[in-house]
């Protein structure tokens, strides 16, 4: 190490970022795919054109379509009506890809059928 | 008529219809070939507002469109996958008279496109610097990961982007700024960079010792925020270790 390096002020200013990662985690905050949550339009997707997320969903809250929102907090979105939000690994967990609500008409049936029915509790 | 004379006519509405284009009763089909054009023209225009969702803001619909369209027909797509598409965007918006007014427009293309790359790019574990002592960090040779990006203006482009997709973004104000983008999941997060953090990116080529990389930011940019410059990169998932086989 250059004298730069080994002064006492640079490696102090080093120790200190190291404790700001420790204290906020590597990747400053983990976040989870978040369904039935998204205002019409804005849904989550960095993807472009060619593809089928950007600013899709046409309805409100839809339920098949998510945001990224903090990691732990997606059934605590507060939402209009009786809705919750439910994270993408709850859903898997009960092997659906979505919420039965708020979605666009003329969905076949087996499409649906992947959709988690709103009769189940949110979370 | 071969492949390219069809091609060129599709984006050149001066053009002649091709030759020999018939519909199923053998009639010529200039009105059909007239709604593919259309088509074809529409869809690219499109993929451009949806890749430029802040550059749409900015200009607005009309004007928007129209530079799009200009765009579509200068510069047809090149890849087949349409994610890739308007990478020339901003050197066309560049060198328009007509844009001279709004400097920053090319540069928040830039943004944008390097934020939808980011997007695409290939997965990587992020650096862990868990238990690590200063000194041993500083020894470290990491690399940029495949999805991290650093894109650098004159201009306030990370605070005008903000301002464009968070209505509750401060107002930008006048001044340079470099931006780090780093993917720590699915999507794409823009950092303001620190000053340093550009020659400091540039350094950490994945055989470079991070002191070393500090050391060339310092010099650059003397004064610099060292805790600042590195809480961004160790935090935002910028960083990954190079694998053995690739020192």
């Amino acid at each position: 190490m250059s004298t730069h390096m080994k002064s006492l002020a640079l490696m102090g200013a080093v120790a200190a970022a190291l404790g700001t990662v420790a204290a906020t985690g590597a990747n400053a905050q983990d976040m989870e795919k978040c369904y039935g949550v998204s205002l019409a339009g804005e849904n989550s997707c960095a993807a472009g054109p060619g593809t089928t997320c950007a600013g899709t969903s046409t309805i409100d809250y839809q339920g098949n379509a998510w945001t990224l929102v903090p990691a732990g907090t997606c059934a605590d979105v507060s939402l209009p009506g009786d809705r919750h939000g439910a994270s993408e690994a709850a859903l898997e967990a009960d092997g659906y890809i979505g919420l039965a609500r708020d979605l666009p008409e003329g969905l076949a049936a087996d499409v649906l059928a992947q959709y988690r029915p709103t009769e189940m509790m949110d979370g | 008529m071969d492949h390219s004379t069809f091609a060129a006519a599709l984006l050149d509405p001066a053009a002649p219809m091709p030759e020999g284009m018939t519909d199923p009763q053998g009639r010529p089909a200039g009105k059909r070939f007239d709604v593919y054009r259309n088509n074809v023209t529409a869809s690219l225009i499109d993929a451009l507002q949806t890749g430029f969702p802040v550059l749409h803001k900015l200009l607005g619909d009309k004007s928007f469109r129209t530079l799009a369209l200009m765009a579509a027909r200068h510069d047809p797509p090149r890849s087949r996958q349409l994610s890739q598409y308007g990478a020339s965007l901003p050197d066309l918006i560049a060198r328009l008279p007509a844009l001279g007014a709004y400097p920053y427009l090319p540069d928040i293309a830039r943004l944008e496109l390097a934020m939808r790359s980011a997007y695409h790019a290939a997965d990587h574990d992020a650096l862990q610097t868990d238990g690590l002592s200063p000194e041993a960090l500083m020894d470290l040779t990491p690399c940029l990961a495949p999805s991290t990006r650093v894109v650098a203006s004159p201009h306030p482009i990370l605070s005008i982007w903000r301002r464009n997709t968070d209505p509750d973004a401060p107002a930008p104000q006048p001044g340079a700024e470099a931006v780090l983008i780093a993917r720590p999941g699915f999507d794409p997060v823009p950092h303001l960079l620190p000053k340093g953090g550009v020659t400091f990116a540039e350094a950490l080529t994945g055989h470079t010792p991070l002191s070393l990389a500090l050391e060339r930011a310092i010099d650059a940019a003397p004064g610099l925020d060292v805790a600042a410059l590195l809480t961004v990169f160790l935090t935002s998932g910028a960083l990954c270790l190079p694998q053995p086989e690739d020192q």
